[in-house]
């Protein structure tokens, strides 16, 4: 007992001035960096949303929705290379029914030509070189194109990794500071934005997938059919809120229209005749000179303007617009003009996102927490510590410099991994203060068992820490199985009180044994006391 | 200087006396506390059921409108709210179930704690957001089952653990006792209608673990006494090491529970009902370990030849070691 090495004090000091030197950043110089000296780390910890204020909003997308926008692409790849094989081939109407495509080849012998001109198109899915649709022909003619499940899984991998970084770009266009993204699971997005006031104007920017769409008016329609939803052969019907004729839907040519994705720049700006807001784009090359041929062939007629399936605006093409940029009129607002040329700039979703949960706290509640948690925290802290030295006096105390010691380790290493400080996790520390001297209990109580069995002063101590140490073992991994399920089934701030508990549990036992080991026997070795008041 | 001592040096309290009927008592607790979640229910917060729950506080107000904001937030057609003072009487939590149809629309809740927002904003220039949550029904649901599961695995994989670091016969009473507590705090809860959220799931598995901790020292002594007084009848060496470890035991829960009544006191008004359930937990899960995990041991027959029984089972038990060998 009496024989503690130089080197193990050396060590056990210089982890403890380690852990204490880590915590300071996060205690002190949290809001005053410019005062921690430079070349000294500066990690700290990170205050959870309810604390610090700010919005945590799980969106989650539907994996139908992915899979019918894959079939419709699908559906235009099949028609385009029909078109595109020579001889063409001729194909009836193309069903979408069931998440399967389907359709029959008209002149029976051009079956193998089209099965020829459609292998292409079913590349393989990731590494393991399975195909991402199946291609089958029935009855002869009929052809059966239908995704496989490792093709749908990895178009879904794909659309999210893409919704990620989309979302990533446009909350970084709003200004926001340090937002985390982060995707979680197979279908869902985590986003987190730190002391947010409007959480309003952040859900719907994350909510607009933004496709954008310029299609030719079908102005032959019949209004009547139009208005009942009934579109003409080769046309579809859009709705259109803002429709002057009032009219609520609009009739579109489905083929020869341009979609948004060929968009270089967005920008909100003002039309110079009107003065309304506008949103002025700029197309890439290609979609320039698309546009160009476009605007070209219809001089004098109109084309909508879709953005998500709705019709902005559906203004007369004046004259061919051939610089490959544009503008959107639509009933904007400054901020709505701003808003969509954001969600323009940023990229189109390829799936729709929805929130499916949102946490929200006010800055205001958020400092209120803080200070409530401190002071419950030191008033907790001290009636603590008071306890400690009425009950054990010599030996609380040095209970209590291990306890004191314990937090700034727990703070110090929290700022070291970065972890994020939360209210349950000032729970968790008020607790942890309240546990950790548990060790030491046992271990004072031990000797004062041993001394009344008349072991002598060292010896006492020694059996003390020898015969708790087991307990105190037991007890310590137990409790880190419960925090272990609290930080795997948990989320969000619970997550911060099982890390919070976690590292507790592990410092207080190294503080609580070890450290009070070392003080108890330097004590002893320095004095040599006949008697020990505990 | 003298120093406080709250228990006497030496105690010889008969704890186990009184065995059979704190069992009876504790067996009719719990299936009183079953009833009570079974007929009262518990009161779900929205992170279990789905819904919304939006925190204000009227700034300018000495009490906020309750019975107008019941009024007004029912109006807008998606049930009606449940409201209730938290804190200061100017603060209130407005809650709404998950509104019908939103099986097919999972943002259904997100807009209807729009709307809601939104009108309290309009209608009371006041008004300040303290906080809202919404979450769908899909994903309270996950909520809910991942709770449930950290509370069973927790229990079971602590179960494992004492069985293999002490006897089958501990593990089962360390099981037996933590029901206990789980099954009382769950009581409570229904019995309180204090809301039942994430936080508490939080608090009955830091219950599960300190109520262990306190199961193991006790264990851990008799253990040790079962070794050293190898003709001792099993009553009396229960007695004696649940009164040896009685100093400790007093000791570590007054420290919980002056940092939980700080909580309690001082602390958020968020954090009041997982405060609550931890002050609760301390006391069921002392009076567990002594009460509970002690005298099944008695039942199942535990005896000194426990841990030295037939040859593979020592070979076990020295491989595994106890700390104090290995180190």
């Amino acid at each position: 007992m009496l024989d503690f090495p130089r080197w193990k004090v050396i060590s056990i000091s210089l982890l403890l001035a380690f852990g204490v030197l880590m915590s300071l950043p996060s205690l002190f110089f949290g809001e005053n960096h410019k005062y921690w000296p430079t070349f000294l780390p500066d990690e700290t910890i990170n205050l959870g949303l309810d604390l610090s204020g700010g919005s945590h909003i799980l969106l989650e997308a539907d994996p139908a929705d992915v899979a019918e926008t894959r079939l419709q692409t699908m559906e235009e790849s099949v028609r385009a290379e029909m078109r595109r094989a020579n001889p063409r081939i001729n194909i009836g109407d193309i069903s979408r029914k069931d998440g399967v495509l389907s359709f029959m080849v008209r002149d029976s012998t051009q079956v193998d030509a089209a099965r020829e001109a459609l292998l292409p198109l079913t590349t393989g899915a990731g590494l393991t070189g399975q195909r991402d649709w199946d291609i089958e022909v029935r009855d002869d003619t009929r052809f059966v194109v239908s995704p496989t499940s490792a093709g749908l899984d990895n178009a879904v991998d794909n659309a999210m990794d893409t919704a990620t970084d989309v979302i990533r770009r446009r909350i970084d266009e709003m200004g926001t500071r340090e937002p985390t993204i982060i995707r979680q699971g197979d279908m869902r997005i985590v986003v987190q934005v730190p002391g947010l006031e409007d959480p309003e104007a952040l859900k719907e920017l994350l909510g607009k997938t933004a496709k954008l769409e310029f299609k030719l008016v079908d102005f032959e329609a019949d209004p009547n059919a139009v208005a009942e939803g009934r579109p003409p052969v080769g046309s579809q019907i859009f709705p259109y809120p803002d429709n002057p004729s009032g009219l609520p839907n609009i009739a579109v040519k489905r083929l020869g229209g341009i979609s948004g994705d060929k968009l270089t720049d967005a920008g909100q700006g003002f039309d110079q005749e009107t003065n309304a807001p506008v949103v002025n784009i700029t197309f890439d090359t290609e979609g320039g000179a698309k546009f160009a041929r476009l605007t070209q062939n219809n001089v004098g007629r109109p084309f909508a303007i879709i953005l998500d399936g709705e019709v902005l605006s559906a203004p007369n093409i004046n004259e061919p617009i051939l610089g490959g940029s544009a503008q959107i009129s639509g009933n904007f607002t400054v901020d709505e003009a701003n808003q969509l040329s954001i969600a323009l700039r940023s990229g189109a979703l390829p799936v729709e996102l929805q929130v499916v949960e949102e946490r929200t706290v006010g800055p205001d509640l958020g400092a209120d927490s803080i200070r409530k948690g401190m002071i419950a925290a030191i008033i907790g802290t001290a009636a603590v510590l008071a306890f400690m030295v009425v009950t054990y006096g010599r030996f609380g105390f040095y209970a209590n410099f291990a306890l004191a010691l314990n937090l700034f380790l727990i703070l110090g290493i929290m700022a070291i991994f970065n972890a994020t400080l939360t209210l349950p996790g000032i729970a968790g520390f008020i607790l942890t203060v309240g546990s950790a001297v548990d060790a030491n209990v046992l271990i004072n109580e031990r000797i004062r068992e041993e001394r009344r069995r008349g072991r002598r002063v060292v010896q006492a101590v020694e059996v003390g820490y020898k015969e708790a140490s087991r307990a105190i073992f037991d007890a310590n991994i137990t409790n880190v199985i419960a925090g272990l399920l609290l930080f795997i089934f948990g989320s969000g701030p619970v997550r911060g009180f099982a890390v919070v508990l976690i590292i507790g549990i592990v410092t207080s036992v190294f503080t609580a044994v070890v450290v009070t080991r070392m003080l108890v026997a330097l004590w002893l070795r320095r004095t040599r006391p006949q008697e020990l008041v505990i | 200087m003298k120093l406080l001592k709250l228990v006497p040096d030496t105690t010889n309290i008969a704890f186990l006396k009184w065995r059979n009927i704190a069992v009876a008592i504790s067996i009719l607790m719990i299936i009183g506390s079953m009833a009570l979640v079974a007929q009262r229910g518990l009161n779900f917060g929205v992170d279990f059921v789905g819904g919304q729950m939006i925190r204000t506080t009227f700034t300018q107000m000495e009490d906020a409108p309750i019975t107008e904001l019941r009024e007004k937030v029912g109006a807008l057609g998606y049930g009606d709210p449940t409201i209730q003072r938290f804190g200061q009487p100017n603060e209130v939590s407005i809650r709404m179930k998950l509104p019908t149809g939103s099986d097919q629309d999972p943002e259904l809740a997100n807009t209807m704690a729009d709307e809601i927002t939104g009108m309290l904003k309009t209608e009371y220039p006041d008004v300040r957001i303290d906080g809202v949550d919404s979450v769908s029904g899909k994903v309270s649901e996950e909520l809910l089952s991942k709770g449930v599961w950290s509370l069973v695995g927790a229990m079971l994989a602590i179960t494992l653990y004492i069985w293999i670091r002490f006897e089958w016969q501990f593990g089962a009473g360390a099981l037996f006792a933590l029901f206990h507590d789980v099954a009382l705090t769950f009581g409570f809860f229904a019995l309180t209608q204090l809301e039942f959220n994430l936080n508490i799931v939080a608090a009955l598995l830091t219950i599960i673990g300190y109520s262990l901790n306190d199961t193991i020292v006790v264990y851990d002594r008799i253990r040790e006494n079962l070794k050293k007084y190898r003709k001792m009848d099993i009553i009396a060496l229960l007695d004696l090491s649940v009164n040896e470890t009685l100093a400790r035991t007093v000791m570590t829960s007054l420290t919980m529970l002056v940092a939980l009544i700080a909580l309690i006191i001082w602390g958020p008004d968020v954090i009041f009902g997982f405060a609550a359930a931890m002050f609760l937990g301390v006391f069921i899960g002392t009076y567990s370990s002594v009460y509970m995990a002690a005298p099944i041991l008695i039942w199942l027959k535990v005896g000194p030849d426990s841990f030295v029984p037939p040859a593979s089972a020592g070979d076990r038990a020295e491989k595994l070691g106890d700390p104090e060998e290995v180190g």
